[in-house]
């Protein structure tokens, strides 16, 4: 759980985005969410669980994800999380103003370097 | 049903966050085997990956929360229910608080009522009481109210200002009301045109006096207050336009004032207007309080400057009569210091008032630090269930949020007991108050009163509570399970909290128990002061005004009061009766006036003022005030209108060295009088209260030749009869004091009946009004400073049990041991004692006007106190101490 020195914190609101994007592709379990999200980002990315759980229940409470009784990969008993409309549109205008500020923060960095 | 619904979702998604969480163990565990590890190491590692499983699924739970709130509850719950599990603990801490915070609620109940709260008139900020500097007479300063309004001021200045809205002139005083069974004196308030605008309050039913009802010619309307139409009238609504008899005259009910409503501070019955004449008063008279109602946005200083132009105006516009000077008062330098009008009515009582809650707030510290010193013990004990929480995952900040929600419930609930403390402890305070404390009615336990009672119950809380949580919430869990607390003496560092705490207790009680004994030093030096009149529990005095339209010669009121005096003193049991204009310490305004003496022409043009009374022969005798020289006047000298004069001895030394050197002096009040001989002089007479000097006073007989008027006579109507009695007081003697009055003339109502030792302890009241606060809050502050020490040692001795095995066992002496513990607590007290002395020399100078005749830095105060604490904590600490003797070491050793 040691975080490398060169691994930053997320900045609010992105640990939700990721998990309605992931959740978007398909519905999954904790433990295979965390996985994804691994390994979609080529390890770069690592979720703790610490704030992983906690942002799932904001999410349960907003109504923009609901949960489902399933069974994981190996057959036991766990929650499934399926991302509902109001988390897709939620999703939407979320993804829209990321990509804004993050067109700005790359705009003032290229600035920056010339 | 719907909570019962919520609880079963709740525990529903409970059970699904843990069923995820577990899955997500049981994976990562499979995952890990799947690489090759053993399964027990998979097992820890997974659960070390994931981290605190209990507090990510408490912050998974919190997300469905309303912030945090039901987190705290559950606290609360917890709270409630480990309180009830220690009555003692609980018991002793709510009664603590309930009895600091309700004291404190009900002195700052006073404290809002009589200096907070604005005055109950519209726009009060703009209300002006017109007081009158006159630095220039000399003699002045000495009396009570300074230099008042003329009625001729009134009028110039309401004429010709331009700063005021409207301003008016008012005295109280007193009417006999007859036409009913009883003749009945009551209070009146003779007030001219302008005071009700000023004032601003419109009357319950009726209207106001109008300028017409001012007329001298007319003045027959008059109004009542709330209190007596519903007194003597039931509250009936058709009592406008009745008629009253007055001072024996036929008056008109026009209005009734709504309840509550006073003037100035002034409670009355019935307002009456005062029938000034516009075109001929004169210059003097200043008789008369002003108030006034400030234009929008002037200013005081404004309004000074704007009626300092009109004091020349006044001189120019009027006369004291033919042949004299009008410009003559220039040399009094007379110049308005209008003040704002809640100062004028607050007076001096603030001080006092701030002291009090000073005093109090300082026994709410000790009773706060009393309690942080409780919750140290109790969060000591709980050391290993707090170590053992945060071994589990409870984060510090939960901790700390845990201790606060005691302490804060604690609180909260101390001061809802408060309540009903403070309730009950201001009609106790208001009872035992100072008789002069003003706006007495006002006084309640208002929403600002429990607004007070909750802040104070949340921040007293807080404070008692961040002691102990700030120190035990990082209980560093290695500490507690090696088992050092348990087995060794507890360390430096544990006892340091509570050691502070002591030292700041012994300070705050040192400095509460100097005040208390400057007190006590005061009130006995004021007991001391011989007051000028002897065994005055056996002294009955009341009042009797002689209305001018009852009898309007002078001669035959003087006749009248004689013939009562004489009734008085044939009843049974009564050994000698007097009267006079007033008796000393009655706060009736006095008479003041110059007088020039023969033989000091050097001071012949502006003579000092002197304070005037006018007494009857035989006066001097009943009140016990000695006559040094000379002799008493007789009812020849008054009815032959041979007007000697009488002086008191501080005067006479004055003037001529001695008492008896006075005697056949003369002197007069004005150029162009015949001189009168001095005949007496007689013990001084502190006439304004013990704490204040006696003034120099002239005493004229009961009638005298009108210096004001000539070939008239001056009599004072109204006068208070003092009769010595061993009856004095009692029921019996006050019914044939009724009869003996009405027996001669059935029209005169008695005022003010009252023993002349219940004046004198009311101009006492404030002194021991102070006393008894200071007393009861240096009492308070002491044994709570010895329960504090007590507890310390005690504390101490129960920790350190082993170690004092351990030192028996090695050969240490017994009573080296009791002095190691007495030694510790000595210590704590002598600093708390040096650092109590420097705050006690600091802050007693804010107590210097209310001491008398006692330096702020007493020696024998400074003294004494430090030696009774240091005994008593001798005391405190010898008891635990012996107890730390006592202790068998095998016992001890063999505990653990």
């Amino acid at each position: 759980m040691a975080k490398d020195s060169d691994r930053r914190d997320l900045f609010p609101g992105a640990l939700e985005l990721m998990i309605l994007q992931s959740l978007r592709l398909r519905p999954m379990h904790g433990y295979a969410l965390v996985k994804h999200i691994q390994q979609v980002s080529g390890d770069l990315l690592q979720v703790e669980e610490g704030s992983l759980y906690p942002a799932l229940q904001r999410l349960l409470r907003e109504r923009l994800l609901e949960s489902e009784a399933g069974t994981s990969a190996k057959g036991r008993p766990t929650r499934i999380y399926r991302v509902t409309d109001a988390g897709l549109r939620h999703l939407e205008q979320e993804v829209s103003s990321f990509e804004k500020m993050f067109a700005g923060i790359t705009r003032v960095l290229a600035v920056a370097k010339t | 049903m719907n909570s019962i619904t919520q609880l079963f979702r709740r525990r529903q998604r409970d059970d699904d966050l843990s069923v995820s969480i577990q899955e997500h163990i049981a994976e990562r565990t499979e995952e890990l085997i799947a690489e090759g590890m053993p399964r027990a190491q998979a097992e820890q590692s997974a659960r070390r990956e994931f981290g605190n499983v209990a507090l990510v699924e408490q912050k998974s739970r919190e997300a469905w929360q309303w912030p945090a709130l039901e987190s705290i509850l559950a606290d609360l719950k917890f709270v409630l229910r480990r309180l009830r599990k220690s009555p003692g603990f609980t018991v002793t801490v709510l009664l603590t608080l309930a009895i600091g915070i309700g004291a404190n609620t009900a002195v700052f109940s006073v404290l809002n009522s009589v200096i907070l709260k604005p005055l109950p008139y519209p726009e009060p900020d703009r209300l002006v009481s017109l007081n009158l500097d006159a630095p220039g007479a000399e003699g002045l300063a000495s009396f009570e109210s300074g230099l008042r309004l003329s009625g001729s001021m009134y009028f110039t200045f309401s004429e010709h200002n331009r700063t005021f809205q409207s301003l008016g002139v008012w005295r109280p005083g007193t009417s006999n009301v007859t036409g009913f069974a009883q003749p009945e004196e009551v209070h009146a308030v003779n007030m001219t045109d302008g005071v009700l605008e000023t004032l601003g309050v419109p009357p319950l039913i009726g209207r106001w006096l109008s300028a017409a009802d001012y007329d001298p010619k007319n003045a027959n309307n008059i109004m009542l207050s709330y209190g007596y139409w519903e007194r003597r009238f039931g509250g009936d609504r058709s009592v406008i336009g009745r008629s009253l008899m007055v001072d024996s005259r036929q008056r008109t009910i026009i209005g009734v004032m709504p309840r509550g409503y006073r003037l100035v501070d002034q409670e009355f019955d019935i307002l009456t207007p005062m029938g000034l004449d516009p075109h001929n008063e004169p210059l003097a008279g200043f008789a008369y309080q002003g108030i006034g109602r400030l234009k929008p946005g002037v200013t005081i200083a404004r309004s000074d400057a704007d009626v300092a132009r009109l004091i020349p105006v006044w001189m120019d516009s009027w006369t004291n009569g033919p042949g004299t000077n009008p410009h003559w008062y220039k040399v009094w330098r007379i110049a308005p210091a209008f003040r704002p009008l809640k100062q004028e009515v607050v007076g001096d009582v603030s001080k006092l008032l701030w002291v009090v809650m000073g005093t109090i707030g300082v026994v709410m510290l000790i009773a706060c630090t009393n309690v942080a010193n409780l919750l140290l013990v109790r969060a000591e004990s709980r050391q290993q269930e707090l170590a053992i929480r945060a071994a589990l995952g409870a984060g510090r900040a939960r901790i700390v949020r845990e201790l606060l929600v005691e302490s804060l419930a604690l609180g909260l609930i101390g001061g809802l007991f408060a309540i009903v403390v403070a309730h009950e402890g201001l009609r106790l305070l208001v009872a035992i108050g100072p008789a002069d404390l003003p706006r007495l009615t006002e006084i309640s336990l208002d929403a600002r009163s429990l607004i007070f009672t909750l802040l104070l119950s949340v921040f007293s809380g807080l404070f008692f509570g961040a002691i102990p949580a700030l120190k035990y919430a990082g209980a560093r869990v290695r500490n507690v399970f090696s088992g050092a607390a348990r087995t060794a003496s507890a360390g430096r560092d544990r006892q340091r909290a509570r050691k502070t705490l002591v030292v700041a207790q012994v300070a705050m009680a040192l400095v509460l128990l100097v005040s208390a004994v400057l007190m006590i030093r005061t009130f006995w030096r004021l007991r001391n002061v011989d007051p000028g009149f002897s065994d005055a529990p056996h002294l009955q005095t009341l009042r009797i005004s002689v209305p001018d339209s009852l009898v309007s010669d002078q001669v035959a009121v003087t006749h009248l009061q004689n013939a009562i005096a004489d009734k008085l003193g044939a009843i049974p049991g009564v050994t000698s009766v007097g009267f006079t204009e007033a008796v000393p310490m009655e706060g009736i305004d006095p008479m003041w006036d110059e007088i020039r003496f023969e033989d000091k022409s050097d001071n012949h043009d502006h003579p000092p003022l002197r304070l005037f009374n006018y007494v009857s022969p035989n006066y001097f005798h009943t009140m016990g005030t000695r006559i040094v020289a000379g002799r008493d006047f007789t009812w020849t000298d008054v009815y032959g209108l041979r007007p000697g004069i009488i002086l008191s001895e501080g005067f006479a030394r004055s003037l001529w060295g001695s008492p008896a050197a006075a005697i056949g002096k003369r002197g007069r009040q004005f150029t162009g009088m015949p001189w009168q001989e001095i005949v007496g002089v007689v013990q001084d007479v502190h006439h304004n209260g013990v704490s204040a000097d006696p003034p120099a006073i002239v005493y004229w007989p009961a009638m005298i030749a009108n210096p004001y008027m000539k070939n008239t006579i001056h009599a004072p109507r109204s006068v208070t009869m003092a009769i010595r009695t061993s009856r004095a007081g009692t029921e019996s003697f006050l019914a044939e004091l009724q009869q003996a009055v009405g027996s001669v003339n059935a029209s005169l109502p008695l005022a003010s009946v009252r023993t002349m030792q219940e004046i004198y302890s009311k101009s006492m009241a404030r002194t021991s009004f102070t006393l008894v606060m200071l007393a009861i809050a240096g009492s308070m502050a002491l044994l709570l400073g010895i329960i504090g020490i007590y507890g310390v040692i005690s504390y101490a001795v129960s920790q350190r049990t082993r170690e004092i095995g351990i030192r028996l066992a090695l050969g240490a002496q017994k009573s080296g041991l009791k002095w190691m513990f007495v030694r510790s607590a000595l210590v704590l007290t002598g600093i708390g004692v040096v650092i109590g002395v420097c705050a006690a020399a600091g802050l007693m100078q804010l107590m210097k006007s209310l001491l008398f005749g006692i330096s702020p830095l007493d020696p024998f105060t400074y003294i004494a106190i430090p030696l009774v604490l240091v005994a008593s904590a001798a005391l405190a600490s010898y008891l635990p101490a012996r107890r730390a003797a006592s202790v068998d070491p095998v016992e001890a050793l063999r505990a653990e």
